[in-house]
């Protein structure tokens, strides 16, 4: 029974984002655009003395990767506050369906958007010249580890779409997540960052541990470290963000 | 007319904190992440800037945000159509022009503030400014440039799509246009396409222009002020275009 609800659910996220390509393509093409910015700007880069790689380009793939999951979160948000302005959510809330599925259901379609961001970004990094150290397998983790912190955010999103009822709130989460993003480790690994403000902030963000866990698959190899930490960062954020989801959901029904 | 648009602007702008708020954040946060955290860029060999990174990037951030504030404003200019309240202002205007003039008001006042808090920021953050009076002067003299010229593209394109949804379009080109330029990194120091897209972008001039300023060694200044007095010459007829689709679909 459950399991038919959260797959009728999520059958019709999934649908949803397909049908709209406004969402599709800003989620894909803008994030690829900052990359193509950063990567050719700062590609000089590589010759700071101790930067870990020889090619920029390699470091910042994992700019595209995790700010596509940003996108991700702020789709599902939407998408979700969209429903409760509609009286969707409220109409699904006089059924017998189960809370728990209707979140998964509706988080099905960030999902989706963040697996095919994780595999198109993977293609254009292999065409510009991307190696990965950690080979073919490498690339399958880090799909798996891109995923699932857009199914972190994803929660976030809901959270705030729950609370709100708003798009446009939603949307204002943005700014938010894009400083938390940028004011980690992307752009230099954190024993270059030389402000020291800045380093401390970046230590303390956990989005640091998430880009070390993606770039480690691409620049370093197997490196259980920062794999480890990025999987159980991302798995904290699924955490918080699920669980604080079906809070605020049962809130919201509750309300209703 | 122009007065009335730009009063309108204005209070709007300052009274709503959805829209303040962001406007100032944007540039502190950008200061904060290519100042503050790329800092150990300027120690690439042959990267050579005598007033140091966070000048540097100043430079870019304080032309990025007249720009963008131009993009903003033609943000607002869509609101306006989709409310219909700029219709009911060009049934009003005896002259037209003044709704646009009155708008790159509104453009110049809000990027006055934005502008300015960016560029107190820097400054507690330790920037050095190794120019003349004079010399910054010739700074904000480009920064306005750029921005009248980025407010007209926006104003033409926002009288066109008469949306918001149409927002992207009026954001991305500007946006584009100011990252296609040496924002990391001098000029001499980019390679491959973006060093030949940087080499013909005219924000390029402008910004190295500016940066020679702020290090109180002024280059190229009349290229860059020529440059910034054409884009502007070629965006008022744009501005002119739109305006006439405005009044075409009623």
């Amino acid at each position: 029974m459950l399991f038919t609800q959260i797959s009728q659910l999520s059958r019709r996220s999934v649908v949803r984002l397909l049908r709209q390509p406004q969402v599709i393509a800003p989620a894909l093409m803008f994030p690829l655009l900052i990359f193509g910015f950063q990567a050719a700007g700062l590609s000089s880069a590589a010759d700071i003395p101790g930067f870990p790689s020889d090619s920029y380009v390699s470091f910042l793939l994992a700019f595209p990767l995790v700010q596509g999951t940003l996108f991700a979160a702020v789709s599902a948000g939407t998408d979700l506050a969209n429903d409760i302005e509609t009286g969707f959510l409220n109409r699904l809330s006089m059924t017998p369906m189960h809370p728990v599925a209707l979140l998964i259901g509706m988080l099905a379609g960030v999902v989706s958007l963040g697996f095919l961001q994780s595999v198109v970004f993977i293609i254009v990094g292999l065409l510009v010249g991307v190696t990965f150290a950690a080979g073919f397998l490498g690339a399958l983790v880090l799909i798996v580890l891109t995923t699932l912190t857009a199914l972190g955010f994803g929660g976030v999103g809901a959270i705030l779409a729950l609370r709100t009822g708003s798009g446009e709130a939603v949307q204002g989460l943005f700014p938010l997540l894009l400083v938390t993003f940028f004011l980690s480790s992307i752009l230099l690994p954190r024993d270059l960052i030389e402000t020291d403000w800045f380093r401390i902030v970046a230590t303390y963000n956990p989005v640091s541990y998430i880009v070390e866990g993606i770039r480690s698959l691409i620049i370093t190899g197997w490196d259980g470290q920062a794999l480890a930490l990025g999987f159980i960062v991302a798995a904290g954020l699924i955490v918080v963000g699920i669980s604080g989801a079906v809070l605020s959901l049962r809130g919201r029904v509750a309300r209703t | 007319m122009a007065g009335a648009v730009a009063w309108r602007g204005i209070h709007n702008f300052f009274l709503n904190p959805a829209l303040v708020i962001p406007a100032i954040l944007f540039p502190l946060f950008f200061l904060a992440a290519f100042a503050g955290g790329l800092s150990r860029v300027s120690d690439i060999p042959s990267f050579d800037f005598e007033a140091g990174y966070t000048a540097f990037q100043y430079v870019w951030i304080l032309l990025q945000t007249v720009a963008i504030g131009g993009a903003f404003t033609g943000f607002a200019i869509a609101r306006d159509f989709e409310g219909g309240f700029a219709q009911r202002f060009m049934l009003a205007a005896p002259r037209r022009e003044g709704i646009i003039f009155g708008y790159m008001i509104v453009s110049l006042v809000r990027v006055t503030v934005t502008g300015g808090v960016a560029t107190v920021a820097a400054l507690i953050s330790g920037m050095q400014v190794l120019g003349s009076g004079v010399d910054l002067f010739g700074l904000l003299g480009l920064a306005v440039l750029v921005n009248v010229a980025a407010t007209l593209f926006a104003v033409g394109m926002a009288m066109i799509l008469r949306t918001s949804s149409g927002g992207f379009l009026i954001q991305t080109p500007i946006f584009v246009a100011t990252f296609l330029s040496p924002v990391f990194v001098p000029l001499e120091l980019l390679d491959g396409w973006i060093k030949a897209v940087s080499k013909v972008n005219p924000i390029t001039f402008i910004l190295e222009s500016g940066r020679g300023f702020i290090s109180g060694n002024p280059t190229e200044v009349a290229l860059a002020f020529g440059l910034g007095a054409a884009l502007i010459l070629v965006m008022i007829p744009w501005a002119l275009f739109g305006l006439r689709r405005a009044e075409k679909a009623g």
